[in-house]
């Protein structure tokens, strides 16, 4: 036998190592603890179009999106027929770079990247940038200074700066239509900005729609104080990256060129236009495990090694059986909770988990209704079949095609009333309601129908329960999601099978004899048993050797009186103490 | 609900103070005795009355007689050899639960052979043929399994106990640990039980003093009765005779079987004295009741005498009977 010890170190090992798997997926896949929570997607897709002039070696390189606050790019994707495709690094911006030696005729580029809204994302690829003496040339010089003189006035630090900025450049005056003939509207922004010795930067950003195609990168102002920035609308003024369902996504933030045709110099589209950009978005909302494999997918192509500790590895078909698997572990840590410590009886051990796995996929109410009457019903055909006195194997097979006819009489019935949830019925596993139909027949014939009642009440109950608490999403996802979850199941099971207190039912069973024990003392007794062995016990404990001796001694001692007189009846003790001791049992 | 929750809480004890009491669960039975002390190997030797009586025998422990065994089929079609000349025997099966599929003879019909049970009613060859038929269907046995029939001797019940049963002869129960009795009780079958000896369908249940053998008090659907509810006799003046001989047949089982907690089913015959009917390895905790006594207080007694294996089987029977007994012997000590 092995020790206590052993024991709850080894259950309490399989307990923090299943806690810890569970812990462990959460926080590397960002499976999330309850099911529910979807994430959004978004599938970003640059369509580049240029035409090179002539026949030439072309050298294609496009911005890749920036590192930002609350986005995560989960996954990148290139299509271009004959194109080399490298990801490169200049400048401290990240670029795809297509190259082709022959190209002829329009060329179209895409390029795809996945993004997960993650409020928890804080890295962020945007540097501040230096400032930049520049002196404009008259008159914007000084239309510049008059706008920045009346910003100054009214803000006080350069966020607050730059909205008012932008407020000036709204008014509708003769120097700002100059102003805005001369730069864009985003350009000159970060001009007055400069020129008030605030750091500001042009940055291209996407816009999310969903489903909107062929969208331009936009410009957007970048206000730095410190090291915080604020994202500025020129033309508006909002503040802030927009939220909800107009996000946007920062593509260019370090003032690196959107797009980059080397070789191409008289690279113009069809239309006359120069090489174009444009963007095309879809959203997806997507459960929040699978959204956690993407970004550890990310995690895993930079180099960190992770175990999938999940079972959405396997193919869906498998996926589907496995989930079954793995919520049968609740129901069973249901059936030892509710036999070992509450004491419900049941007929066969596993019989309600079975059943209640069944209930699963027809609805409770059908399934009860279902259950009750096949059991019913067989046990009464089991009756009959007792008086032929079968042998065991062949009354068990009877029983069994019985229950199959029973299961086809109810499917084909209720087809033909329209009534198809009674088609469910062949959910029942037919050699379990077999079983059960003959192990109750032997009970009532045993026990009485009594006994069947309460076997049968059980039963369903702990299949009840079983089915609460498998049905719920709950349970659901954590099994299916966290393998981990079955070692601490298995570690509950264990601790429980070492359960050596009462059951809640014998509290009730033994209540007579809890309320006995202590008014109506045995015979004569003047000091309760327990506690007189208890004492007994506790002297022998004291000096194990001596009481023991002591004790031997006068049962030999007894003995030997006991031969002494010989023809006695052989009751020994009587002569002492044989008072009426039995005027308790009549109290 | 805030008025209905102490009224159902008053329809339970409080685990703490049976625990006090020293009362045991059924998990503390499972864990810590059965587990503990009975090697499963050694189940088949008490579930099987065959294999119980050829152990019985080879250990001298006094049990009834086999007269012989009804294997198969073919052996159903020569029982009249083996029966031979005993005019009263009893067939059982061997893994039969609860006394079904007990048919006792107590004589022949001089004339056409006729059986004759302990009804008075007749049968003859074939309904006996019929009943080992059904016996080795497994028809009576626990969960319908194949079994066997055992021809035993008759057993000529002491008349001690008349009145105190509905029906057939009370056996009684001793609860043997480690070799040494810890709690004895007999089971009186009522008219409300069916003749059943099984306490929650309402036989009596007496409690049986470890050290005098006479009864400690009585219980019907756990309350305290005073008489028997059919016969009315007085329950208290049930004595057992040859207590220490019970006992020791009992405490005997132990060596005998290898298991440690074991509930021992002992019959008097009235010239044999104590016989062995039957071990179980799983025995019931409603002697408690009867006894009005946890069994905890006395099992740790014992587990706490470690020397308990250098002790006869008398001594151990005289170690029981000096500390298990109801009453104190507070005046000798």
């Amino acid at each position: 036998m092995v020790s206590r010890g052993v024991f709850y170190f080894v259950t309490a090992i399989l307990f923090v190592a299943g806690l810890l798997m569970m812990v462990y997926q959460h926080v590397t896949y960002e499976v999330p603890w309850l099911p529910g929570q979807a994430r959004d997607l978004w599938n970003i897709e640059a369509k580049i179009e240029f035409e090179p002039a002539g026949n030439a070696p072309v050298d294609v390189r496009f911005a890749l999106p920036a590192v930002q606050p609350g986005l995560v790019q989960v996954k990148q994707t290139t299509s271009s027929l004959g194109y080399g495709v490298d990801y490169v690094n200049r400048n401290g911006s990240n670029y795809v770079e297509w190259t082709k030696r022959d190209v002829s005729g329009p060329q179209v580029l895409y390029y795809r990247a996945d993004f997960l809204i993650d409020n928890e994302a804080s890295q962020s690829s945007m540097k501040v940038p230096p400032l930049r003496e520049s002196v404009e040339p008259e008159p914007y010089g000084t239309a510049i200074r008059e706008i920045a003189d009346t910003a100054m006035a009214h803000s006080a630090d350069p966020f607050s700066f730059a909205s008012q900025v932008i407020r000036e450049l709204q008014k509708p005056s003769e120097s700002n239509s100059l102003l805005l003939n001369q730069y864009s509207r985003s350009s000159l922004v970060v001009r007055i900005l400069q020129s008030a010795k605030i750091h500001a930067r042009e940055i291209g950003v996407v816009q999310l729609e969903n489903y909107r195609r062929h969208r331009p990168l936009q410009s957007r102002v970048a206000v730095f104080s410190g090291n915080k920035y604020q994202i500025f609308d020129p033309a508006t003024g909002m503040s802030g990256l927009r939220s909800g369902k107009a996000r946007e996504v920062i593509w260019t933030d370090n003032g690196n060129p959107l797009l980059n045709i080397t070789g191409a110099q008289a690279a113009k589209t069809r239309s006359g236009q120069s090489a174009r950009v444009t963007f095309t978005m879809m959203h997806h909302r997507i459960s929040s495990i699978r959204a956690g494999m993407l970004k550890a997918g990310v995690d895993k192509a930079s180099g960190a090694e992770f175990i999938p500790l999940s079972i959405s590895s396997l193919p869906i078909d498998e996926q589907a059986i496995f989930k079954m698997f793995l919520l049968l572990p609740v129901g069973i840590l249901i059936v030892v909770f509710l036999r070992i410590i509450v004491g419900v009886k049941t007929s066969g051990t596993f019989m309600p988990v079975l059943i209640a796995m069944s209930f699963l996929q027809t609805d409770l109410v059908v399934g009860l209704i279902g259950f009750v009457a096949i059991i019913g019903i067989g046990l009464v055909i089991r009756s009959w079949l007792s008086h032929l006195n079968l042998l065991l194997i062949a009354r068990i097979s009877a029983v069994i095609i019985v229950v199959i006819s029973i299961l086809g009489t109810v499917s084909v019935l209720s087809y033909k009333f329209g009534l198809t949830v009674g088609l469910k019925v062949t959910f029942f596993p037919m050699i379990i309601l077999s079983w059960t139909i003959e192990r109750m027949s032997i009970v009532w014939e045993e026990e009485g129908y009594h006994e069947v009642l309460k076997q049968g009440a059980g039963s369903i109950f702990v299949a009840v329960c079983g089915y609460l608490a498998m049905n719920s999403l709950t349970v659901q996802h954590l099994t299916s999601n966290f393998l981990g979850l079955q070692l601490v199941i298995l570690s509950l099971i264990l601790v429980m099978g070492n359960y050596t207190g009462f059951r809640l039912t014998e509290l009730k069973r033994f209540k007579p004899l809890a309320f006995q024990i202590r008014k109506y003392p045995n015979g004569d007794q003047k000091e309760e048993e327990h506690s007189r062995l208890k004492r007994e016990r506790d002297e022998l404990k004291g000096d194990p050797h001596n009481v023991y001796r002591k004790w031997k001694q006068q049962a030999q001692q007894s003995l030997k009186d006991l031969g002494e007189e010989t023809g006695e009846d052989g009751a020994p003790g009587e002569s002492n103490g044989s008072k009426d001791h039995k005027s308790g049992s009549s109290k | 609900m805030k008025l209905h929750l102490p009224r159902i809480l008053t329809r339970y004890a409080n685990p703490f103070t049976m625990a006090d009491d020293g009362i045991m669960g059924m998990n503390t039975r499972n864990i810590s005795y059965i587990g503990r002390y009975n090697k499963r190997h050694l189940f088949p030797l008490v579930d099987n009355k065959l294999l119980t009586k050829r152990i019985a025998v080879a250990h001298h422990v006094a049990t009834t007689k086999l007269i012989g065994t009804v294997q198969n089929q073919h052996d159903v079609q020569n029982v009249l050899d083996i029966i031979g000349d005993y005019h009263e025997f009893c067939i059982k099966p061997a893994q039969g639960s609860g006394g079904k599929g007990i048919l006792v003879i107590k004589d022949r019909n001089a004339q056409n052979g006729h059986f004759i049970k302990s009804s008075g009613e007749e049968i003859n060859n074939h309904d006996l043929r019929r009943h080992l038929t059904n016996i080795l269907a497994g028809l009576f046995s626990l969960g319908g399994r194949q079994d066997f029939a055992l021809i035993e001797e008759l057993i000529h019940f002491d008349n001690v106990f008349s009145g105190f049963s509905y029906d057939g002869v009370p056996d009684t129960r001793v609860i043997v640990f480690q070799g040494f009795p810890i709690m004895c009780m007999m089971r009186l079958s009522t008219s409300a039980s069916d003749g059943k000896a099984n306490l929650h369908q309402g036989a009596v249940g007496v409690g049986i003093c470890v050290r005098t053998g006479r009864a400690v008090r009585a219980v019907q659907f756990n309350e305290p009765i005073e008489f028997h509810p059919d016969t009315d006799r007085r329950l208290s003046e049930l004595t057992v005779p040859h207590w220490r001989q019970v006992l020791e047949l009992a405490a005997s089982c132990y060596e005998m079987s290898g298991l440690g907690y074991i509930g021992t089913d002992i019959v008097l015959d009235r010239d044999k004295g104590p016989m062995l009917l039957e071990l179980n390895a799983r025995p019931g905790l409603a002697i408690q009741i009867c006894n009005n006594a946890g069994l905890l207080p006395r099992l740790k007694l014992i587990e706490a005498l470690t020397k308990r294996q250098r002790l006869t089987v008398p001594e151990r029977v005289e170690f029981s009977m000096e500390h298990f007994g109801v009453w104190m012997k507070g005046a000798e000590a």
